[in-house]
């Protein structure tokens, strides 16, 4: 296999539909299709409307930054006793979501799922712009952002240090690195499509901008072999994190004595959340990117089925976790922990708890029919309504359990501001907007790996 | 380069401009121009190192109430009860707390206005001479003078000096406080007007008909301190039969209420009834006719057996009435105690402080305004504008007259009525004398200069009387000097000033008379209003005891009218933070949540839960309240334990120029006040308009949880306070452990603890609007918590200083951490708002700077500030020190005498200023300390020890006083 796949002896292999991938395509078509997307198609209105629609988005956005760091945090509704609001509960958010990319083209990598082929670089361009999302909001949240440095262990004159016992000083490490090796991760996948596009490259400016990132990419023997060594290795480092990101962020909340936040279940519980939520996110970036680029050969309704299957198994851990929530109060004994589930069902937030019920428990059961996961509607609208569950499932866990603590005098209320929608609704902007960026300059599908594909599934034909 | 160039190049220019730059900067310092000289005798750790005390009093109703004025660097940042002083015993009340913040407060009026534009002293001293001339031509007449009730001596020598210069004068007096139903009572029992001074030391039995001791009046603090010095020697001696009983019959809530081991909840006409069925019980020689022995109703039930007890308790008995009762009601108190012998031992009798009512009053004076007979009016200090009597219709008035003063602290509602506004001096800046309620004189004294071009009463009375003397100092001595030589007397004066009190100055009990065996049946006003009871009241609405005991005083009440069923009775009392009005401009009081509703920044139209049902209104609903051609618009708030039929409305709001904190606050409840003490009936109309609360506090019910505990005497809380195991190392603290131990059995939820942190700890205030998103800073809060039986029990609760604290665990960086002595201390430097450790905190006590709470540019402000506290800025969480600041200065003189510190020796501002001493704080590692004394009490507990956060801070339960044995 190489770059110019077109020269060998050998007529080049053209794919068998292995359901991942339909039949026809090979090295060079799949070649044209996919760095077609970037350097020759033209810009559209659809995509137009898109980008600066987000664009507005973005700097709405910063502008909300803006206004937040001169007036400080009062601008949202965060009180006392609810001393974490949207913030916290979006940082846990984007974090889940960012799991599934994370799951996809790392540990289907190690498991050999063909499956992840074509999706797992949108999976991981999605996995990098949601937790940029998750880290900014750590930072907004501070009484005192121009400090946020503090939380990392850095030699300064008085000797100060982090408090090692603070799991945000966990938090820090755990998204720092999670950053760090998905960016990795992708970044060294991207190699050798970057190569690709350079030499495909027409104009003098894409040419050097792509050749400067493929890092001098030949393609020689020894450039694949060290690569799939280091991709390996770097799955490898990035599969425990799939676990123990969120898991990490789930401290926050269970080394707190909160009820609702004091729980052992938490990490398997955020874990769960994480990818269920991610891979609805997955689903509702994938439709749309599907249609838009006519990739119906590449994403395949198999690929939407697997999808909705690994959302199913992940959204009935997720309603064992909601179960054993409930049962370990009531059968702990503990007045707090009971007070705190019935406010749950029946106090303030009750309206958002049943809609979470229903959302992340009762709707995806509707997966268990093959027609509902092979309907890209049904699976689209699925998607959103996860989303959405997850979402209120993180501001309920914040929310809920500090609103009625252990004493009735401190009780209160969170109610959201502006502001608090304002910078929610913005960095789904911001995060449209990367991701709108992302798939007019880069390769949105793994050229390398699909042409791989092709050969597999050709063999397998042959 | 000395000579500029002709043609400077670009290069040089910069140069140029560089160097000027630099040199700017360079050059700017501050030495003043004057020789300045250091001062000769500087103490060792500087001039502001330690605070600096003067004893002095603040002044409310009239009364002085003795405080020490703390002052740092010159600037008065802190008031501290005087504890020489009869009504302050070391302790004070919010308002005397919050004085130093109305010292302060930046929008005190600086100058004298003229109709509207600002003038000088100078200037109204000439107007003044051009009238003086005229009114001495016609001897004064068409002169009034309009003061509040004061008690000052030389005030009133100053006042008679200016009738007599004037002696067609005539002086009024003004209080809309003032309760002339009791002078009524007094009147008609001794002939005369006296005050009672209530022991509440001595008392085995109180029953209280519709009064508030613990909140209403000139001894308010010290009735506190009384009765709970004298709780605290029973409980010690664990005999319950000992313990002093309190009875209460009221009409709204009030704290002694909530403190009374049985409380009936009454409309004021049925106190009365009420207190009639109890004196014919006692003395049926006092009723018309003869009494009957059977009980009608539960009530009435209730009344049989207080006065069974009253009659046990003899001389220790005491019997207390209250502002809304009638003048029957408080002859009844006065003759009860006469009789049962209380005189002498539980109460004694004095002169009125305030001396003489002068012939005066307000409704007069308006109608000489309306008539066109003054026309030069005097007002010093009040504001009638806003409180008179609503039928005087004073505003009008005082258009009518040509020449009006009004010497105020404020520019407010009179004074912009006023053709002169004349700014005061605050009490703390100037030279005055007045007495506390038991007749003791104060000498005020200055803690500092006056802070703008102000006059005290005294001065400006000088100039009004020509007296030559203007020097306010030398006006007061004047009134002390009397007969004894300069040396003495010299000596004297400062003895009275370093003591805050003129020795032996108090009233000497008068003797009770013997004629009062009778009530005067005309003492008793002929109609009073009956509350109706809408819907759930008991059955029996006409009274008590019709049959018996409405003999006494007047005939029995009127039928309620026909219409009674859909009216309410109006009320009107004073508000717990604003009293009549006059602190609306202080925001600590506004921001404190009142005792009972945790409402801040304004009031409500309180009824109670059964005419809430009956009339479908709820919490929130706006009303108009009508009195025949007045009305008013107003939220209402149901209370539970508030009389059916009755409507309360807290005076003191809807300032229209209170100032920048106060104006348009609330409904102005005097709109359909008329007399101080007679209740009116009003409709209640609904606007359909809703109305939200700024309240601190959402919920009341403890939901089960044993948080403010209520024992029986002598029963054991069965809790230990120990440690858990841990993974962590135990940590030792050899040399102090602070602690401290709050008694519920002697907290009243008096507030003051709260108010006082605020002022030692420069905690700032946040808004109406904050405080209703849960964003109040207030570091040691009063809980309320309330059970099935309407038993209110408050619970202070400041920081815990819990060994095992959740919030140091969870900090990232290590801002909220222990300090060698076990303190829980909060680093503002180094935290960076995560708000997590307050998420952890079971207790709630951490609050957090969401935004810049502090105001940081108004310069008046920055001279309460507490130098030893730092100002938080935005972004930090806050919560309390234990009062850090004292302890250090405590450890720091024990270090330069080379001993440790004693115990008491550190008293941290809560502890110091609570009434009845619920506060115990001291080094938990003495075992000689008061504090540990007082843990070892079976009363002793941890509030959720279940979590193991092993707090420092632990409560006392209260105690339940037993049923009375019947003999």
């Amino acid at each position: 296999m190489s770059t110019d796949a077109g020269s060998g002896r050998r007529a080049p292999p053209t794919s068998s539909d292995a359901g991942v991938l339909r039949a026809g395509w090979g090295y060079a078509s799949i070649t044209d299709k996919i760095a077609d997307l970037v350097l020759t198609r033209p810009v559209r209105w659809p995509w137009l409307v898109a980008f600066f629609g987000t664009f507005a988005g973005t700097v709405v956005l910063l502008g909300a930054i803006g206004y937040l760091f001169v007036r400080g945090v009062g601008i949202w509704g965060v009180n006392i006793p609810v001393a974490w609001g949207f913030a916290i509960a979006n940082v846990v958010w984007w974090i889940g979501i960012g799991h599934a990319g994370t799951f996809i083209s790392a540990v289907l990598l190690l498991l050999r799922q063909k499956w992840r082929t074509s999706i797992n670089r949108f999976a991981e361009a999605m996995t990098l712009f949601a937790v940029a999302m998750a880290g900014l909001f750590p930072i907004l949240h501070l009484g005192r952002p121009w400090f946020f440095y503090w939380i990392a262990p850095y030699p300064d004159k008085m000797n100060l240090w982090p408090n090692w016992r603070s799991p945000l000083v966990w938090d820090f490490f755990a998204i720092a690195i999670y950053l760090t090796v998905s960016f990795l991760f992708w970044y060294v996948g991207l190699v050798p499509d970057l190569a690709t596009l350079r030499d495909r490259a027409t104009s003098r400016a894409k040419r050097f901008a792509y050749g400067i990132f493929a890092l001098g990419w030949r393609g020689e023997a020894r450039q694949w072999q060290r690569f799939e060594i280091a991709y390996l290795l770097l799955a490898g480092l990035a599969t425990p994190l799939v676990v123990s990101v969120h898991s990490v962020i789930s401290l926050d909340f269970a080394i707190g004595n909160t009820p609702g936040y004091h729980s052992t279940i938490f990490p398997p519980y955020f874990v769960a959340g994480a990818l269920f939520s991610g891979f609805a996110m997955v689903l509702t970036l994938t439709i749309p990117l599907r249609r838009a680029f006519g990739l119906y050969d590449f994403i395949t309704d198999v690929h939407l089925d697997h999808a909705g299957k690994v959302m199913l198994a992940t959204g009935w851990l997720l309603a064992y976790g909601y179960a054993s929530e409930i049962f370990v109060a009531f059968y702990s004994g503990d007045e707090y922990e009971i007070s705190m589930t019935v406010d749950r069902w029946v106090g303030f937030y009750a309206p958002v708890y049943w809609a979470m019920m229903t959302c992340n428990v009762v709707l995806p059961q509707l997966l268990w029919f093959r027609r509902v996961r092979r309907s890209v509607g049904m699976l689209f609208a699925l998607s959103l309504v996860v989303n959405l569950g997850m979402w209120m499932e993180r501001v309920l866990i914040v929310v809920s359990s500090l609103h009625r603590d252990f004493l009735p005098s401190s009780w209160g209320l969170f109610i959201p501001t502006f502001w608090d929608w304002t910078i929610l609704l913005g960095t789904l902007a911001a995060f449209a907007w990367l991701f709108l960026v992302f798939v007019r300059v880069l390769p949105s599908i793994s050229i390398s790996e699909m042409r791989l594909l092709v050969r597999e599934s050709s063999e397998r034909a042959a | 380069m000395t000579k500029p160039p002709d043609n400077p190049d670009r290069r040089s220019v910069l140069q140029r401009m560089a160097a000027s730059v630099a040199l700017a900067g360079a050059g700017c310092t501050r030495v003043p121009d004057e020789r300045i000289v250091p001062y000769e005798r500087m103490p060792e750790a500087g001039t502001a190192s330690l605070p600096v005390y003067y004893a002095t009093a603040f002044v409310r109703g009239g009364f002085a109430h003795g405080v020490l004025v703390g002052t740092k660097q010159g600037r008065p940042i802190k008031i501290e009860g005087n504890p020489t002083h009869p009504s302050s015993l070391g302790a004070t009340d919010v308002f005397a707390q919050a004085s130093v913040l109305q010292l302060w407060d930046p929008d005190r009026s600086p100058a004298v206005v003229q109709r509207g534009l600002t003038a000088s002293w100078g200037a109204f001293d000439t107007a003044w001479r051009a009238r003086e001339a005229q009114l001495l031509e016609r001897r004064g007449e068409g002169l009034r003078l309009l003061t509040p009730r004061f008690t000052s001596p030389t005030l009133r020598r100053q006042v008679e000096a200016l009738l007599e210069r004037f002696p067609r004068a005539r002086w009024h007096r003004h209080d809309p406080l003032h309760v002339r139903a009791a002078d009524e009572g007094a009147r008609s029992v001794f002939g005369r007007v006296v005050r009672g001074v209530s022991h509440f030391d001595r008392a085995r039995f109180v029953v209280s008909l519709g009064a508030d001791p613990f909140s209403e009046g000139p001894a308010c603090v010290r009735n506190a301190i009384d009765w709970s010095a004298r709780r605290a020697d029973d409980l010690r001696a664990d005999d319950a039969s000992r313990l002093a009983r309190l009875v209460c019959a009221e009409t709204t809530r009030g704290l002694f209420g909530a403190r009374a081991d049985e409380r009936l909840v009454l409309a004021p006409a049925r106190i009365d009834a009420l207190a009639r069925r109890l004196a014919a019980q006692l003395y049926p020689d006092l009723a018309n006719s003869g009494s009957s022995a059977a009980p009608t109703d539960a009530a009435d039930a209730r009344v049989l057996r207080w006065a069974a007890r009253l009659k046990r308790a003899g001389a220790q008995a005491l019997v207390v009435a209250g502002p809304l009762a009638s003048a029957n009601t408080h002859a009844i108190a006065h003759l009860l105690n006469l009789r049962l012998g209380a005189g002498g031992t539980s109460v004694d009798w004095i002169e009125p402080p305030e001396g003489d009512e002068p012939a005066g009053s307000i409704d007069d004076l308006a109608d000489a305004m309306h008539g066109g007979d003054v026309d030069t009016l005097l007002i010093l200090d009040g504001n009638p504008v806003y409180d008179a009597p609503a039928r005087s219709r004073f505003a009008d008035a005082l258009r009518r007259v040509e020449f009006s003063a009004h010497l105020s602290l404020y520019r407010d509602e009179t004074s912009e009525a006023c053709t002169w506004h004349l700014p005061r001096s605050h009490d703390y800046e100037q030279w005055s004398d007045s007495r506390a309620f038991d007749g003791s004189v104060t000498v005020l004294q200055p803690a500092i200069a006056p802070l703008y071009d102000t006059r005290s009463a005294h001065e400006l009375l000088a100039v009004l009387a020509a007296d030559p003397e203007r020097d306010g100092r030398e006006i007061v001595r004047a009134t002390w000097r009397g007969s004894s030589g300069p040396g003495e007397f010299d000596a004297r004066w400062r003895r009275s000033l370093r003591a805050g009190t003129i020795e032996s100055s108090a009233y000497l009990p008068i003797v009770a008379p013997h004629a009062a065996n009778r009530i005067d049946p005309a003492a008793a006003p002929s109609s009073r209003v009956e509350a109706a009871p809408a819907g759930v009241a008991p059955a029996s609405a006409a009274g008590v005891a019709p049959a018996g005991a409405a003999a006494v005083g007047a005939s029995t009440p009127p039928a309620p009218p026909a219409e009674a069923a859909e009216s309410f009775v109006a009320v009107f009392v004073a508000d717990a933070s604003v009293d009549d009005g006059a602190f609306a401009n202080n925001a600590w009081l506004q921001e404190l949540p009142r005792p009972f509703t945790k409402l801040t920044w304004e009031n409500a139209a309180f009824i109670g839960p059964g005419s809430a049902v009956a009339r479908s209104l709820a919490t929130g609903d706006v009303v108009r309240i009508v009195a025949g051609e007045r009305a008013l618009e107003a939220p209402l708030w149901v209370q539970t334990g508030h009389a059916e039929g009755v409507v309360s409305l807290p005076l003191g709001y809807g300032r229209r120029s209170a100032g920048r904190v106060g104006s348009g606050l609330g409904f102005d409840a005097y709109a359909l006040r008329d007399g101080s003490d007679a209740p009116i009936r009003v409709q209640l109309e609904r606007t359909g308009r809703r109305h939200s609360f700024a309240v601190t506090q959402h919920t009341i019910d403890q939901h089960g949880r044993a948080l403010a505990r209520v024992v029986a005497p002598g029963e054991r809380i069965d809790e230990p306070v120990r440690a858990r195991p841990s993974l962590y190392p135990p940590i030792e603290y050899p040399t102090h452990a602070w602690a401290m131990a709050i008694d519920l059995d002697a907290c009243i939820g008096c507030n003051a603890c709260t108010i006082a942190c605020q002022a030692e700890n420069n905690i700032p205030v946040v808004g109406a609007e904050q405080v209703a998103n849960g964003r109040e800073m207030h570091w040691i809060r009063v809980d309320r918590y309330e059970d099935d039986a309407a038993r209110t029990v408050f619970q202070p609760v400041p920081c815990m200083h819990c060994e095992n604290a959740p919030c140091e665990v969870v900090c990232p960086v290590g801002a909220t951490v222990h300090d060698s002595e076990g303190l829980n201390v909060q680093v503002y430097n180094r935290c960076i708002g995560t708000r997590f450790c307050s998420n952890n905190c079971p207790y709630k006590v951490r609050r957090f700077n969401f935004l810049q709470w502090v105001d940081e540019s108004v310069e008046s402000l920055k001279g309460q500030r507490n130098p030893d506290v730092t100002v938080r800025h935005r972004g930090v969480m806050e919560k309390c020190t234990y009062c850090l600041q004292r302890i250090t200065r405590a450890r720091l003189s024990a270090e330069r005498e080379g001993r440790t510190i004693a115990d008491g020796e550190v008293i941290t501002a809560c502890q110091a200023v609570c009434p009845t001493r619920a506060i115990h704080f001291g080094d938990g590692n003495d075992a000689k300390a008061e504090v540990v004394r007082v843990r070892r009490s079976p009363r002793h507990y941890a509030l959720l020890g279940e979590l193991n956060t092993r707090p420092r801070t632990t409560y006392l339960a209260r105690v339940e006083t037993p049923p009375e044995h019947e003999a």
